[in-house]
């Protein structure tokens, strides 16, 4: 069973997102989708420093049986990227909300956060 | 719901995820594809390939029609237990399926593609009216695949001395009989190994006891992914009805000698041989391409012929889990030499090298 921890925010594209004590907002893919994409070989990494907007495509993840785009959940700029995964793709898979994380945006609309889902709301559409 | 094997229930107790394949409730992969597909390449693993067709032909004229239905020729299985891989062609010359032709004591044995069933045993009986023949599926068997470097060995143990010499013994493509249990050394993988047809009601207990012996259980994901580095063709992707084996790198198994033999779709195949002498018909490649990414089923191959860019198309990509970079079947323009392949819009050069990439774990290509 893919786990929906409470704390976090989710877009129905799978990814999810943890806004820090900062404001920042730190964004990965859930648990789900890890699961359904099977072992992950190739990360092509968000860009640090570019500005995204919600919804925009800012990274692909490579499994051995499909590609799939990830999409900013929030605008802003991305802060932060975990270079790890380039090397260590795999990490996504054991721990998708926590060493795995993508990039963390400093969000430039606090307001999109409010249209993402609670973990409730996610995992009814896991189902 | 779909079909169930009779294993169905220890694929659910070993962890797998179950997908539908071709009506088939079956497993694709249990926890790690990547850690099953190195089960296999290093120590041993077991597939259930249950959803696969067992057909046997028996009668007077069995060897006779197989002669006329293949276009390999079974007159090669010049004694009980050999093993054929085949073509069955359509009047075209397109492949109705390809499958794997036993000889056994008396008649025939074939396993064909589970997604081809109902139309090949359809094409079979409609050419079987006027020979003296009987087809007969055999769907209370059940086909448990055993392959790695240990896997002969696993499956030995567990069956008596005699026995276990006698499959020990067993040369590549040979098969033998004890009992009820057909016991074959073939496979999809690119290694050693065992495809076991056994009655249904024993394939419980022979899995419970090779995963006793540390058989891993290996789910058609990796089935796919040891298949693809095997350079071993998949019906419905790399070839189908409307595709030459000769554009399917299957032209080892056409027998064109003795020239009098006639077989389904000989007179298509031979203008297809005169077609490829003029360069006119494509080939079925290995792509390398060590880089980041994967090549995918579908992506369009760019190809350089004499100056002109001309597209092929991947008929089977993965990541390789052996290699760690990803390799591809592509049916592109003969003649090609530089090719590109449209990865996101994006043109990635990749090596072109013979269509076999894996064997016995070590990697065979330049």
């Amino acid at each position: 069973m893919s786990s929906f921890p409470d704390n976090l925010k989710y877009a129905a594209t799978h990814e999810w997102v943890r806004v820090e004590a900062d404001g920042t907002c730190t964004v990965g893919i859930t648990d789900h989708a890890q699961e359904l994409l099977g072992d992950i070989v190739f990360i092509e990494l968000p860009e640090d420093g570019a500005s995204v907007s919600a919804k925009q495509e800012i990274s692909v993840v490579e499994s051995v049986k499909a590609a799939s785009d990830i999409y900013a959940p929030v605008s802003g700029r991305i802060i932060a990227v975990n270079k790890t995964l380039i090397d260590s793709p795999e990490i996504v898979n054991t721990s998708p909300y926590g060493e795995g994380w993508f990039c963390r945006i400093q969000p430039g609309n606090a307001a999109e956060l409010d249209a993402l889902l609670d973990a409730d709301a996610y995992a009814k559409i896991c189902e | 719901m779909g079909l169930k094997t009779p294993l169905y229930q220890k694929h659910l107790d070993a962890g797998a995820r179950i997908v539908d394949f071709g009506g088939w409730d079956m497993p694709i992969q249990y926890q790690s594809l990547l850690e099953e597909h190195h089960a296999v390449r290093q120590h041993a693993g077991v597939f259930d390939v249950s959803h696969m067709t067992i057909v046997d032909v028996d009668g007077p004229d069995a060897k006779a029609w197989l002669q006329y239905l293949l276009a390999n020729d079974v007159e090669k299985l010049d004694v009980a237990g050999r093993a054929l891989y085949s073509a069955m062609l359509n009047d075209t010359g397109g492949v109705v399926d390809d499958l794997i032709v036993y000889r056994r004591v008396a008649g025939y044995r074939l396993v064909v593609n589970c997604g081809t069933r109902e139309k090949d045993l359809r094409w079979m009986n409609e050419w079987a009216r006027d020979w003296k023949v009987s087809i007969t599926e055999r769907p209370e068997l059940a086909i448990l695949a055993v392959h790695g470097p240990e896997s002969i060995d696993k499956v030995c143990q567990l069956l008596t001395p005699a026995l276990a010499d006698s499959v020990r013994a067993l040369g590549n493509f040979r098969s033998l009989e004890a009992g009820e249990w057909f016991i074959a050394r073939t496979g999809y993988t690119g290694e050693r190994g065992l495809e076991l047809l056994v009655p249904d009601t024993d394939a419980e207990a022979l899995w419970d006891q090779l995963l006793q012996l540390g058989v891993k259980p290996i789910g058609l994901g990796a089935r796919d992914t040891l298949r693809l580095e095997a350079g071993m063709n998949l019906y419905g992707h790399d070839m189908d009805d409307s595709v030459s084996p000769l554009a399917a790198n299957m032209e080892q198994t056409i027998a064109w000698e003795p020239a009098t033999r006639q077989f389904i779709g000989r007179a298509a195949v031979e203008q297809h041989k005169r077609d490829q002498r003029e360069g006119r018909l494509p080939i079925l490649t290995g792509l390398v391409m060590e880089e980041r990414g994967v090549l995918r089923e579908g992506l369009r191959v760019v190809c350089l012929v004499n100056g002109e860019e001309r597209d092929g198309i991947i008929t089977s990509g993965t990541f390789s889990p052996t290699l760690k970079h990803s390799i591809a079947l592509a049916r592109i323009p003969a003649d090609s030499t530089v090719c590109r392949v449209d990865l996101r819009g994006k043109l990635t050069p990749v090596r072109l090298v013979k269509p076999n990439f894996v064997r016995f774990g070590k990697k065979v290509f330049e």
